[in-house]
């Protein structure tokens, strides 16, 4: 029996216009995400993958189409869907986006304050193994810390949903395998529906599901057999 | 023209900025203006005064005296650094207008037989001196003449010495010894009640007896010949003609006023100004920090090309100077508006035949460079750090702003404050520097709106305590000569008058060590209950039985105590030299008087029991009909209502007030947006970004909001307290530089004014917090996110 879809596209377009330059950024999609499964989205630059997700966490609005959380609309007030990525959504994006003036533990506090059923902030660090760097500052963090940060802080809540969008894009090799290995923990422990985009393709071996995009329309879907453990990957 | 690429980069870099550097530059525009109108009205006034008092001969030296004839003119003239002296016989009489109820007081000078005075010439502004054969023709002074509709061939009645005598107006003039014509025992110019009237010497002469003599003299002294060196002398041989103390040109009355509110603006165009170029300064410097931060590497780009350090460093300079010159054109323009209102009101509070204003181009000068300095100084620390910058790291994204677990901040406060709220506290501690300046410039503004707001206070104050507590006559009758005691039982049965007190009023000289000041020692009963004196603790102090009662405006010019003796020289009568001991001292902000017991002061004069002055309680039912009366009585040289002179510190002082106040407010909110504004457009583009991503973790606008404005709150809280406690101290500053010998300026701020002034400053906070709110709902989220800062 097929798992439940959790957050799905209905006929999505989305056309930008910039001065005279008409931009179609999706020329109706059709996408479906299922509760527990880890998927990638792969593409060229300007192949549609960053605003689909964008359109799928209530970061940005559809041209035309719509989006359904659990088979309900998002909503049309901006109240509705703050709400939306308030209690249901994660994000971890390429720059980590902490903020400077708050501890890490206190980034992911930020957000299980306002969450309905958080995790501890200890709790959601100790998951991404940085249990013993609470008292840190974003200055005081590398890179690759700082990005489990971000996850810890986008996990913590407990979402239904994870949207990353190229969180390993600023990360050397090693750093990289440390992060996807969190993602996919987290995936594997919370069971959080999870989507990455990326441009590394060494990383679609560890998805449920492959994306291929191409001008704004999904080109193929992949589905791997079995999913292979981030410290597998190479590139 | 072709313009330099860097100088469109300027242009377009001051269009993006329109908002901050507008409100900067309208700071500067406010400092400039204050300057530039007190410098313009300062100099008005002096240079109209120093014109006039030399084309007409104003006096160096004056004294008043009982009576001595004129052939005494040679030993006068014979004083050592004497040029040449003027006599003439100067009265007091009660003028009989039909335009007003109350007798009206003439200062009547004598005007030589033909032509004009040696000193203190009349300056014709319509008719004609008055014609020698006709005795009882007058020039009346203009202020008189305009507050009375007097013109030629007009005529009205005046008691002299107890005669009544119709005068003839010749013409309408006025003198460099009255361009403050103020009467005595006044607060300030009231032309409707008082008056100058010259008249030919024969015809005043006859009238007080004074035929073949001359009751006041004027002295021009030869260049390099201070007047301090003439006094004693001339007090010496006037001594036995009744003369009772000589003074220079700078205790001359009206001179004294004059140059005294010349000072006072000299001090208005140092303390303000400062004020307001030093907040730009420091907004510049806040503005172009962050300007830099954000062109980082665009700087790193120009160094790249080959640009130069010091190009660098002109470029940013540029910016400023253009932003401080559109300030710069703007506080000239309003200055010189101002100025020129102002200017206006002094024409009619002092009388010029020509009060020019033509503000020295220096005027313009100084306030350019003192604006434009100060706004490169505030420069010079991004400048500098703009152009030190190398090429490759200011092409490096910057580190991220480094913030540390502080010592000072506990951690059990730190646990007690949610995520956001600590954001706001680390914001503010993480650039101390800035927050406490900032803070500081806001409570700047609240300070000058306590400032502007507490003259209200102050001046209210001061007519309450004088006029209300301690002055409670209602009218005030002086005689020509002191008259005795039994004067105040027939007062006592004029119609109306409920209650009469004699006072006497004797010129003095008080001295106390190396220190001495001549002042007035008024005798006055030790029951009387029309002049109510209080000490520092607001107690009741009554007239002693031995020692005098002195203000303490005069205790603290001669540095004198309860307890201590003062030595006073009585200047009149048989100039009797008095030792006593201040007995008490009674607070006041007007007037520098010492009283005592008047059975005694006419003891130790060796005098009847006689009163120069009455002080009269009066129904206020029966006012007219004593007024009626007393336009009538011989022997009364002066009338003053205490109504009269209020009314006229009301219309005049009030209307000015008002409108100094009004902007003066204008400034401090120019200056209380401009602070907030900037501060949050800056705080806006510094943390952008953190703000996108709370947005994005499902923070609402309103949640966003409270962390961006939350940090403007606060230091707007710390400002607040401080800025109420800066305008306290500013009150205080200005007050002691404000104060002259006649006033003392109370610093009586109410707490409404404290209240009003934290509204006012909040009211101008909102215009900027609404602005910055708009630009916060439109941040672009992905935007934002997907790039590196």
């Amino acid at each position: 029996m097929p798992k439940p879809a959790v957050l799905c596209g209905r006929a999505l377009t989305r056309v930008y216009q910039t001065g005279t330059v008409t931009i179609q950024a999706l020329r109706g999609v059709d996408v479906e995400l299922f509760q527990g499964e880890l998927v990638v989205l792969v593409g060229a630059s300007g192949s549609g993958k960053s605003t689909l997700l964008n359109i799928l966490g209530g970061l940005d609005r559809p041209t035309s189409g719509e989006v359904l959380f659990q088979g309900r609309p998002l909503g049309a007030t901006e109240a509705e869907i703050t709400r939306f990525r308030r209690d249901h959504v994660g994000f971890v994006f390429q720059f980590y986006n902490l903020i400077a003036s708050l501890t890490a533990e206190e980034n992911v506090a930020l957000v299980t304050e306002i969450a309905r059923d958080p995790l501890t902030p200890a709790a959601a660090l100790e998951l991404v193994g940085l249990g013993d760097r609470l008292r840190a500052f974003p200055s005081e963090l590398s890179g690759g810390e700082q990005q489990r940060v971000a996850i810890a802080r986008a996990i913590a809540k407990q979402p239904d949903i994870l949207l990353c969008d190229e969180p390993t894009g600023a990360l050397d090799s090693a750093t990289g395998v440390r992060v996807l290995k969190a993602l996919e923990q987290v995936n594997r422990e919370l069971g959080t529906t999870t989507a990455l985009i990326t441009h590394n393709r060494s990383i679609e071996s560890m998805a449920d599901r492959v994306l291929r995009f191409a001008d704004g329309r999904i080109e193929s879907v992949i589905e791997n057999a079995t999913r292979v453990a981030p410290e597998a990957l190479q590139w | 023209m072709v313009i330099a690429p860097l100088d469109r980069k300027l242009l377009r870099d001051l269009w993006r900025l329109r908002g901050q550097a507008l409100a900067i530059a309208l700071i500067v525009a406010s400092g400039v203006s204050v300057l530039v109108m007190s410098l313009s009205a300062m100099q008005a006034l002096s240079d109209s005064s120093a014109a006039y008092y030399e084309r007409y001969r104003f006096g160096d030296v004056f004294a008043s005296l009982k009576r001595a004839p004129l052939r005494l003119r040679e030993e006068l003239e014979a004083l050592d650094g004497v040029q040449f002296a003027d006599l003439r016989v100067v009265q007091y009489a009660i003028l009989d207008m039909e335009t007003v109820r109350a007798p009206v007081m003439g200062r009547l000078v004598s005007l030589p037989r033909s032509g004009d005075p040696v000193l203190n010439g009349v300056v014709l502004r319509s008719g004609r001196l008055p014609d020698p054969l006709r005795p009882f023709e007058v020039v009346v002074g203009e202020p008189f003449a305009e507050a009375h509709g007097l013109g030629p061939g007009d005529r009205f009645a005046a008691l002299l010495n107890g005669r009544r005598q119709m005068l003839e107006v010749a013409g309408v003039g006025l003198s460099p010894e009255f361009v403050y014509a103020i009467g005595p025992g006044a607060l300030m110019p009231d032309a409707t009640h008082y008056g100058i009237i010259w008249i030919g010497r024969d015809a005043l002469a006859a009238a007080y007896g004074l035929e073949g003599a001359f009751n006041d003299v004027s002295l021009a002294l030869r260049p390099g010949h201070p007047a301090s060196a003439v006094l004693p002398a001339l007090d010496e041989l006037l001594a036995s003609y009744g003369g009772i103390g000589a003074y220079g040109r700078e205790d001359q009355p009206s001179h004294w006023f004059l140059s005294n509110e010349i000072e006072q603006l000299r001090t208005l165009a140092t303390i303000l100004p400062a004020i307001f170029l030093g907040v730009a300064a420091f907004l510049t410097n806040m503005v172009l920090a962050r300007l830099v931060f954000i062109e980082r590497s665009e700087i790193g780009l120009l160094k790249a090309f080959g640009y130069s350090r010091g190009s660098v460093i002109r470029h940013y300079a540029k910016l400023v100077l253009v932003l401080s010159c559109i300030g710069l054109l703007i506080g000239w323009a309003t200055g010189f508006w101002l100025g020129h209102w102002m200017t206006g009101v002094y024409g009619q509070l002092f009388r010029f035949p020509e009060l020019i204003f033509a503000p020295h181009p220096n005027v313009y000068l100084l306030s350019a460079l003192v604006s434009v300095g100060t706004s490169l100084i505030g420069v010079l620390g991004a400048a500098r750090y703009a152009g030190g910058l190398p090429p490759a790291e200011a092409m490096r994204p910057p580190a991220p702003p480094v913030f540390r677990h502080s010592r000072w901040t506990p951690a059990r406060l730190v646990a007690w404050l949610d995520q956001p709220t600590r954001i706001i506290f680390r914001q503010v501690l993480r650039k101390p520097m800035r927050s406490l300046f900032t803070s500081l410039g806001l409570a700047a503004s609240v300070a000058l709106l306590v400032i502007s707001l507490q003259w209200m206070d102050a001046l209210d104050y001061m007519l309450e305590q004088f006029f209300v507590d301690q002055q409670r006559q209602d009218a005030t009758i002086g005689f020509v000569e002191a008259k005795p005691l039994r004067v105040v039982q027939e007062a006592g049965r004029l119609p109306g008058v409920l209650a009469v007190e004699p006072v006497r009023v004797v010129a003095a000289r008080f001295e106390a060590g190396h220190r001495s000041r001549r002042e007035a020692l008024i005798g006055m009963p030790a029951d009387a209950g029309l002049t109510v004196l209080r000490d520092r603790d607001d107690r009741r102090v009554r007239v002693p039985e031995a020692g005098i009662l002195m203000s303490d405006m005069l205790a603290d010019v001669l540095g004198v105590g309860v307890g201590d003796q003062v030595r006073i020289q009585v200047l009149e009568g048989r100039r009797r030299v008095l030792e006593l001991p201040v007995a008490a001292v009674f607070r006041t902000s007007i007037g520098m008087s010492a009283y005592m017991n008047l059975d005694e002061l006419n003891r130790v004069l060796g005098e009847a029991h006689t009163t120069s002055m009455l002080q009269l309680a009066v129904d206020p039912d029966h006012i007219e009909s004593l007024l009626a009366r007393l336009k009538q009585l011989g022997a009364i040289g002066s009338v003053t209502l205490k109504s009269a002179a209020t009314d006229m510190f009301d219309q005049t002082i009030g209307e000015t007030m008002l409108v100094m106040v009004f902007f003066y407010l204008a400034f401090a909110c120019t200056m209380a947006f401009g602070m907030v504004y900037n501060n949050m457009r800056i705080a806006l583009s510094e943390r952008g970004r953190e703000l996108a991503t709370l947005r994005v973790l499902g923070f609402t606008p309103a949640e966003v909001s409270y962390m961006l404005f939350g940090e403007a709150a606060l230091l707007i809280l710390i400002a607040l307290p401080l800025g109420c406690l800066g305008g306290l101290g500013l009150a205080l500053l200005m007050a002691a530089s404000f104060e002259t010998e006649l006033f003392r300026v109370p610093v009586a701020i109410s707490a409404a004014t404290y209240g009003w002034a934290v509204l006012i400053a909040l009211g101008a906070a909102v215009p900027s917090i609404l602005l910055v709110q708009r630009r916060l709902s439109r941040l672009d989220m992905i935007g934002v996110l997907k790039t590196r800062e």
